[in-house]
Formats: structure tokens, sequence, C-alpha cells
């Protein structure tokens, strides 16, 4: 499978392991990345909030260089990130809506030879994973189960909200592919009331407390039903569940101590790569519960705080 | 219960009925007993709504269960619930569509969240709801003296108000709302979707005032989380989260309301981030958002983040060159100009899918036409199929 591959801005910034986890776990996966090198940012909803023709046109913009990449045998456009997910999502549901307003978007585009033309398939590497690879073929790849690992599922808002417009329904009930994957690759799924909460990235600059709460709020929750660690495909979500840890311990009062992984580091872990290739040493609170660091056994019960 | 059940058993039963069990949340704050849930067995048709279920169980079984409802057809909002973790109206749920979202064949059905409970599924809008409503202003605030006769306006922009005057006031996007879980002041998805109801109303004369409120209150507009709960709750299709957005939008872009929770700094970082760099440049979002790199409250914050960015820089995480020198993308020249071309227009061009219809799928429209022309072909030679036997039944 070949994709146009679009990483997006956080994972190419402050969590460049997810960038680097997914570019080594593809090869496994027989998905070949396309990086989309001169696309541009999302906007994250918050250019959308400020002008939506500007998101629109900048969205559509990343769209049409993806249709490039389509056009010379690219079967689809995949991200990772949630974020990317919900934002693009919405700008290309106004664009697919009206032949009209997209041709007044498109207008903008012209002078580089771009346009975007409807009907663009825009899918994270999490529905990649179950709809296009699919969990027979990722299940036959599994070389070191997660057996014994407990892990909280972290969707990220945009990627589950709203469920029309993500395409969730009984044919694809993309809000429950995380507790698939999990499955599929050996770990057993924790039931916890925050998996299709928000972390609140969003307001962390705005309201760092509400913020903070939020992220503790979720983390605590998995911890009380003995998760080992989360799991997410949002970037964004793991700056807020894992680099700000310490300052959300301190906010609610309770030392958290609950590693995050992004989606493409578990399944690098199931399929037998080594932890540190993966980048899990560059997380803020390390996976030490995961990982016994001496022997790279998954599942092995934790070794001592890690931050 | 028991005596209902064997008299049930005995009769033959209705054709098109099926039983469902509702497993009701019952509490009463007055008995001192802890909330428990109850399970109630009814007979109903499949597409009778869950409100007629618990009505069921209300009439035959027990008499003091505690909710609220009306008009039975989705459109005085008394009736909002929980049902199987999702806010909405029981009279507009049907019992089979809640039966097929249950994890175990049972419709859980409990109060609204975020609002203290009264009895079993009543809440307490006045605690909660009314009280945000009354914190915006809910109502036309019009340049004085009036005019002699009505007031008019363009068409399009009270178009534009309609998606937030759809509200019926359910409560079910306040029930859901996760800013309002951890900040119970938050003004809340309803009551903003109300201020926007006045804000884009052109008849109104006091918009900046309003806007500013809003924007200044650390529970206002920027309290928001864009997590889109109150969008997926409302039965509506007010999308109350688009609704604050708007007030973002006119309160930084039209009033150019600079307010102290970073609401329109942070907006703006992010713009500019993008014009600059094509992408997002994390390590200026902070010194931007609390009003760049000299401004106290920046100074304030960066020091008070030093243990995370130290976390970061040791882990790796973060490079000193990667902080301080930004890729910026190959073709940043396209974007500067697509920004220019966007912000150099008179008036923003917008698409709400709420007023507007998606076009026309062509496929979809021919798929439609030729099915309706293959049953009324199918009808025909019916017909004259029917008829020939006729003719024959005649000859015999």
């Amino acid at each position: 499978m070949k994709v146009a591959y679009w990483p997006g801005c956080v994972s190419r910034g402050f969590t460049p392991e997810l960038h680097g986890s997914m570019a080594k776990v593809a090869p496994l996966l027989d998905i070949e990345l396309v990086e989309l090198n001169r696309a541009n940012c999302c906007g994250a909803g918050v250019i959308a909030e400020h002008s939506q023709e500007l998101a629109d046109t900048l969205n559509a913009r990343t769209f049409a260089l993806a249709q490039k990449e389509i056009e010379q045998g690219a079967d689809l456009m995949m991200n990772i990130c949630s974020t990317c997910q919900g934002a693009q999502g919405e700008c290309q549901e106004r664009l697919d809506a009206s032949a009209e307003y997209r041709a007044e978007v498109n207008k903008h585009l012209t002078p580089e030879g771009l346009e975007y033309a409807k009907g663009l398939v825009n899918k994270n590497f999490l529905w990649v994973l179950v709809e296009e690879l699919g969990l027979d073929e990722l299940a036959k790849r599994v070389k070191r189960p997660l057996t014994d690992l407990k892990v909280g599922p972290f969707y990220g808002c945009y990627i589950v909200r709203p469920t029309d417009r993500l395409g969730i329904d009984d044919e694809n009930p993309r809000d429950t592919y995380l507790e698939q994957v999990i499955e599929t690759l050996g770990g057993t799924v924790v039931d916890y009331s925050g998996a299709q909460k928000c972390c609140g990235f969003p307001i962390s600059l705005m309201q760092k407390e509400t913020s903070m709460r939020m992220a503790g709020q979720n983390l605590g929750e998995a911890k009380d039903q003995g998760a080992d660690c989360l799991v997410t495909p949002c970037p964004l979500c793991h700056l807020n569940l894992d680099m700000q840890q310490p300052v959300v311990s301190k906010t609610i009062g309770r030392d958290l101590q609950m590693p995050v992984l992004h989606l493409p580091q578990m399944v690098g872990l199931a399929l037998g790569m080594d932890p540190k290739e993966l980048g899990l040493g560059k997380h803020v609170v390390k996976p030490t519960s995961v990982i016994d660091w001496t022997t790279s056994v998954v599942g092995s019960v934790g070794a001592l705080s890690a931050a | 219960m028991s005596t209902i059940e064997n008299t049930d058993a005995t009769e033959a039963k209705p054709e098109g009925l099926q039983e469902f069990t509702l497993r009701l949340r019952r509490y009463d704050p007055e008995s001192g007993q802890a909330p428990y849930f109850e399970e109630f067995q009814i007979e109903l048709e499949p597409h009778r709504s869950v409100l007629d279920g618990i009505l069921q169980a209300k009439a035959k079984e027990d008499g003091s269960i505690g909710v609220r409802c009306s008009c039975r057809a989705a459109i005085c909002g008394s009736c909002g619930t929980r049902i199987n973790d999702k806010p909405g109206l029981a009279c507009h749920t049907h019992l089979d569509e809640a039966l097929k979202r249950s994890k175990d064949g049972k419709i859980t059905i409990e109060p609204l969240g975020n609002m203290p409970v009264i009895k079993d599924l009543i809440v307490d809008m006045d605690a909660v709801h009314w009280k945000k409503q009354a914190r915006v202003t809910p109502w036309l605030l019009p340049k004085e003296p009036l005019p002699e006769r009505e007031h008019i306006v363009p068409r399009e922009s009270m178009v534009d108000v309609t998606q937030s005057m759809a509200c019926i006031q359910c409560g079910a996007c306040v029930s859901d709302c996760l800013s309002m879980e951890i900040d119970p002041l938050f003004v809340g998805p309803a009551a903003l979707a109300k201020a926007y109801r006045f804000v884009g109303d052109p008849r109104d004369s006091r918009h900046a005032e309003r806007l500013s409120n809003l924007a200044e209150d650390p529970h206002g507009i920027y309290a928001c989380t864009h997590c889109f709960k109150c969008i997926e709750a409302c039965p509506k299709g007010v999308a109350p989260m688009s609704q604050i957005m708007r007030l973002r939008r006119i309160a930084s872009q039209d009033h150019h309301i600079n307010d102290r929770n970073n609401g329109e700094r942070h907006e703006m970082a992010i713009v500019n981030s993008v014009k600059k760099y094509g992408t997002l440049n994390e390590a200026k979002m902070v010194p931007d958002s609390y009003g760049g790199p000299l401004a106290p409250a920046a100074a304030k914050e960066l020091v008070a983040s030093l243990p995370v960015i130290t976390k970061a820089l040791l882990r790796r995480k973060v490079t000193p060159k990667t902080a301080l020198f930004h890729h910026k993308n190959p073709d940043q020249a396209q974007i500067k100009r697509i920004y220019q071309e966007v912000q150099g227009r008179e008036q923003r061009l917008e698409l709400n899918l709420y007023i507007t219809q998606p076009d026309e799928d062509p496929a979809e429209l021919a798929a439609h036409e030729a099915h309706v022309a293959e049953a009324a072909a199918h009808d025909a030679a019916e017909q004259a199929e029917r008829a020939a036997t006729n003719q024959t039944e005649a000859g015999a």
C-alpha cells in the first residue's frame, strides 16, 4: 500500500518520536509513505475559527498535493493525528458539499496549477490499520504479543466526534478501533471513563488549570482502573497527557506516572521492534511500566518510577 | 410486578409487541439512600419511544418513577435524559434504536449530567441551565428610540441566527459538556449558543458589550475546549460549539477584543505561525499567546514552564536548534499569497451547511431516478398482469 502521508506539525516538532516511529513501523506493514513535505498545517480548528475560507483553502491545498500523489499511484492520503483528521475533515465536508464554494476556494490555488477535486480519501493511521490493512493481516505480523499489558485507549475528540462527519456507523465503528487494535496486538483493553473525553490541550494556554485538571481526571481514571499505559493516535493529546504530566500531577495533587504511547509505537512494540528505536526514551514519563528495559520484554510488571 | 407478569403471560401477546428491559437510575435525595439502578420489563412496538417505555413502567409498575415530559414530540425539550451514556430526548429515541446501542441488551436510562438530581430522571434545570441562560442577557437590546414600525433587516442575517434559534432548551448539551464537568462556572454550550443568537442579530445594539463580557470572563467563550460533545448531543442541530467559534471570530476579528484569557492572542499566534512557516512553531506558542516574549505574563509562564522545557530538552524531544530555528515550508510564498487574498476580502466568505444543503450528488440522483423508473415499470407490469387475469376471469 502506498499512501500520501501528512505527518502534521507536532509530530515533527515536540513529539518527534511519533513521526520517527511511524517511519520505522510502516515498512513492517508494507506501507510506503510518500511524505507531503510541501503541505501545510491543518489549522487545528483555530484557523477555521479565525477564518473559514482561510482554513478551507489551506487544507484544499494539502488535499490537492495529496491528489497529485494519488495520480502517481498512491492509494489514499494518510495522517497520524486525530486533530488533523478532524480539522481536515471539517474543511473537506464544506468543500465536497458545494461545487460553487469549491470553485471559489480553488481560485486561490490556480496560480500554482493546484486544484482540489471532490472526494479525497483521507484516513488516520488507526483507520488504515483496520480498514485498509485489516486486523487479520496485522495479527499475522505480531512477533511479541503485548501479553498482560493493560492499555487504556485515548482517542482524542477530533477523531470520534461528530460521528456523522467522521463516518462512524455500524459498518465502520471507528470509535472502537483502538480497542480492536489493542486486542489484536495481544494486549488487554482497560475500560475507563476517559477514553473518548478531552485531554484539555486546546485550552492549555487560555485556561491552564481547567486544562490540567481535564488531563488529570483522565489519567487518574485510567490509573484507578488498573491501566499500565495509555495509547493515543493524537500528538496534541500526547503533549497534555505526557509532556505536561508533571504539571498535571502537581495541579491535582496526585502522583500519576502514567506512560502514554503513540499508536505506531504500540504497533512497533508488538511487531518486535526495540523500544529505544521507537523513541520511547523521549517521553517525559518513560514507559518503564510497559517495558523492562533490561530485556525489552513487553508486559513485564513495571520497574520503578520513570520520570 | 410478578402479578402483572403472570397476567401478561396468560394472555396472548398482541401482534408487533416486543419486550424491552429498562434499567433506570433511581435516586431520591430526600430518602437518604444512595442512587441505585432498577430494572423494568416493558412491552411495546419497537418503533415507540423510550419515553413511552418509561411511562408504561410508571403506569403499570411503579408510580413513583420521577420523569419530566410534556409534548412527546421533540418540541418542548422536557424529557432530556441520558440513554446508554448518550444525552438526548427520551421521546425522540426509538426503543429498537436504543436497544441496538446498549452493551448488554438492556436500555440504561439516567438523568442528565452536570446538573443536580431532584428525583430519578428529573434534574434541577434552574440551578444550572436556566441560571446560565440568564447570564448571557437572553433578550434583544435594540437601539433606542425604536423604529416607528418594524425593524428592516437583510434576510440572510436572520437566516444566519436560525440555527441558534432552533434550541429547545432541553439541556442535552449541558449534560455532556466536558469543560463544565471540570469547571462548573463555565457559561456552557446552550447559553453561549443563545448569546450568538443576539450577537448575530442586526437589530441588537450591544454586540461589543456582549462579546467583551464573554471574552473577558475566565469561564466564557475561551473556556470551551472544542470537544464536539455538544454538537453530538444536540437533537436539533444547533451545533453550540460552532456558535461559540463564531462568537470568538467576531470578538477577535470584528471587535478586536484583546482579552485577558489569551484567547485572541492564541488565535493570532497560530494564524501567524502558519503564515510565516506553513506549520505550527510550538516554541513560540507560549510567549506569543501570553503577549509576546517581553510581556511580564509570558515571562512568568515561561519560568513556570521551565521544568517541562528542561525535561523536554533532557529527553531530546526538543533540541535547542529545533526550538529556535523552525523549519519553513519550501512553498511559503504560496501560503502567504493565500493569506493576502483571503484577508483582502471585504466580506468573509462562509458556507454554513445548516442553511445551505449539500449539492445533489449526480450519481445518487441517477441511481434514485433509475430506482423510481424500475418501480414504475414493475407497477405497470403488475397492473397489466392483473388486468389480463381479470379479463381471463371475466372470460371464464
